[in-house]
């Protein structure tokens, strides 16, 4: 930390201190906790161990295609109730919220009940296709896209209505379409909100756990990512499953702040 | 802060003739009641004559998700019988149980699906006196209404087609399916190892699976919504559910006379009609 050349020292305001300690404190000390407990010396032999890897290979791989997903199709929809002057808008934004209420055990029956075998959509796609959803890796995306678009959703809508418009106004009465505007001026006003809006996705959908197990159920390789297999350690052997905490957390961060240090870096200049 | 504005003194005595109508009905009762559970007791009703000692205030009892519902029953039956206390309880797959009362959990009475859950607590000293058995259980096959995909027997359970739901080999029903599929030398094909039974018996409800092992209690309390196939390598797989009241626990003499009434000729009773067999 630097203090600022124009004389302000730190710039926070002695009376946030306090608050803004207890905040981190009462957000970091349980991971203290975890670190304290962790058998070091077992790390080794459970991160050589195939299923730990299986694991974890698979939740990188889903929560990656769910934030991809989240990126495509939330970021349009995030435009949309930002700026469209339709009615209703006030409402579909209030409903995108659902999903970050609902627990995500009923998110994953909600999802069942939609796309399961016996679903309102996909008992057409067993019928007509043989296609049964349910079990797959598929259905771990889904799950993690469906609790964790609505946090890209609202970062993305938020940077959106903070953008200052007058560079589109500008870039309109030049002439550009409004394809052109979106890509090339409102994008990248947008940029940092969106990569904010990602990496919580992102993060939100590796901690996938209730949606995932009640909609995609629990098998090694296909649907058991990392959450799933700590929550299952964590039945028989709470050592094995703070060290495999661990291993998503480390991964997580060191995730994060690669795609963060990269993406503010890109944006930022 | 008003006196417990949310219990009129004639809600408890109402309140238990609510019958059995659903899952979601006798737990919220239980929540609700649990909010009252310092209200003195107003009538007294039909106590048990006989009974030794007053026995009064919250008994917590951390129960397996497979005793959900006939303990629930029970609970109300108890409450019956001991005007003043309050049962409330806890379901969860046992294995879940047992580290949250090894973490400190400040529980009565642990009444688990199988006796290596129970070791566990017992051996990490929680328990107050040896645990007994007080019921078994064996596995079914359960299947959706109609049997879409034509389960006859645990065979089936191997083919790669079918879709199969089993329960995770870390809770009992898991272990209890081990050891019938040994018994029948055969290796599952599954599509998913659920985290409990009742997990299992759910994706059977939603017709998501072809089949699931549970245990018969399940399909019982699953009634017409699945259906139960017996199979003879069940018999391999037989669950003695042991009781324990628990050391340190909150409130001793309650935990035991739970306990006594689930061993007792009416708790026995209860827990039979529910499909659970006698040790």
């Amino acid at each position: 930390m630097q203090t600022p050349a124009d004389g302000r020292g730190t710039g926070i305001p002695p009376i946030l201190l306090l608050p803004a300690g207890l905040g981190l404190a009462f957000l970091l000390l349980p991971l203290v906790g975890l670190l304290v407990r962790t058998p070091w010396s077992e790390l080794g032999t459970l991160l050589s161990r195939p299923a730990v890897l299986e694991a974890l290979r698979l939740s990188l791989v889903t929560a990656t295609a769910a934030t991809a997903i989240c990126l495509v199709l939330g970021v349009p929809l995030a435009w949309v109730l930002a700026r469209a002057t339709v009615p209703g808008v006030r409402l579909v934004r209030a409903l995108l919220t659902l999903p970050l209420v609902l627990p995500p055990v009923v998110g994953g029956v909600a999802l069942l009940l939609l796309l399961g075998r016996r679903g309102l959509i996909g008992q057409h796609l067993y019928d007509w296709f043989g296609l049964s959803l349910p079990f797959t890796s598929t259905a771990v995306v889904l799950s993690q896209a469906f609790v964790a678009m609505p946090f890209l959703v609202i970062a993305v809508e938020g940077a959106l209505r903070g953008a200052d418009r007058r560079f589109e106004d500008a870039a309109a009465t030049l002439g550009a379409g409004r394809w052109l505007i979106f890509r090339r001026v409102t994008l990248p006003l947008v940029a940092p909100g969106i990569s904010a809006g990602a990496v919580l996705c992102f993060a939100r959908a590796l901690g996938e756990f209730g949606a995932t197990i009640t909609f995609a159920g629990n098998f090694p390789g296909v649907t058991r990512t990392m959450p799933l297999s700590v929550y299952l350690a964590l039945e028989t052997d709470p050592q094995a499953a703070i060290v495999l905490a661990l291993v998503l957390l480390l991964v997580s961060v060191l995730i994060l702040l690669a795609l963060r240090g990269r993406w503010l870096n890109g944006v930022g200049s | 802060m008003p006196p417990r504005p949310l219990c009129p003194a004639r809600f408890r005595p109402a309140t238990r003739r609510v019958r059995l109508g659903g899952p979601i009905a006798p737990i919220a009762l239980i929540i609700v009641l649990s909010a009252c559970g310092g209200t003195p007791p107003e009538e007294t009703q039909t106590a048990t004559p006989g009974e030794t000692g007053p026995v009064t205030g919250d008994i917590t009892v951390f129960g397996a998700a497979s005793l959900t519902d006939s303990f629930t029953e029970l609970g109300e039956g108890f409450e019956e019988a001991h005007p003043g206390t309050s049962v409330r309880f806890s379901f969860a797959g046992s294995s879940s149980l047992a580290q949250q009362i090894l973490s400190g959990a400040p529980a009565d009475v642990f009444a688990s699906a199988s006796p290596a859950t129970m070791a566990l607590v017992a051996e990490g000293g929680r328990t107050e006196g040896d645990p007994v058995a007080f019921v078994t259980n064996r596995l079914q096959i359960a299947v959706p209404v109609g049997n879409p995909g034509r389960v006859t027997s645990l065979e089936d359970f191997t083919d790669q087609d079918r879709t199969i739901a089993l329960c995770a080999a870390e809770v009992p029903c898991g272990a209890a399916s081990a050891r019938a599929f040994e018994a029948a030398r055969l290796t599952p094909a599954p599509d998913t190892y659920e985290e409990d039974v009742r997990a299992a018996l759910t994706k059977v409800r939603l017709d998501e699976v072809d089949a699931a092992l549970v245990y018969q209690t399940d399909v019982l309390v699953a009634g017409t919504q699945v259906e139960g196939i017996d199979f003879a390598e069940s018999a391999a797989a037989v669950n003695d559910y042991p009781i324990a009241v628990l050391r340190e626990a909150p409130n001793p003499a309650g935990g035991q006379a739970f306990l006594d009434f689930v061993l007792s000729p009416d708790g026995q009773a209860v827990l039979g009609a529910a499909g659970f067999g006698s040790p």
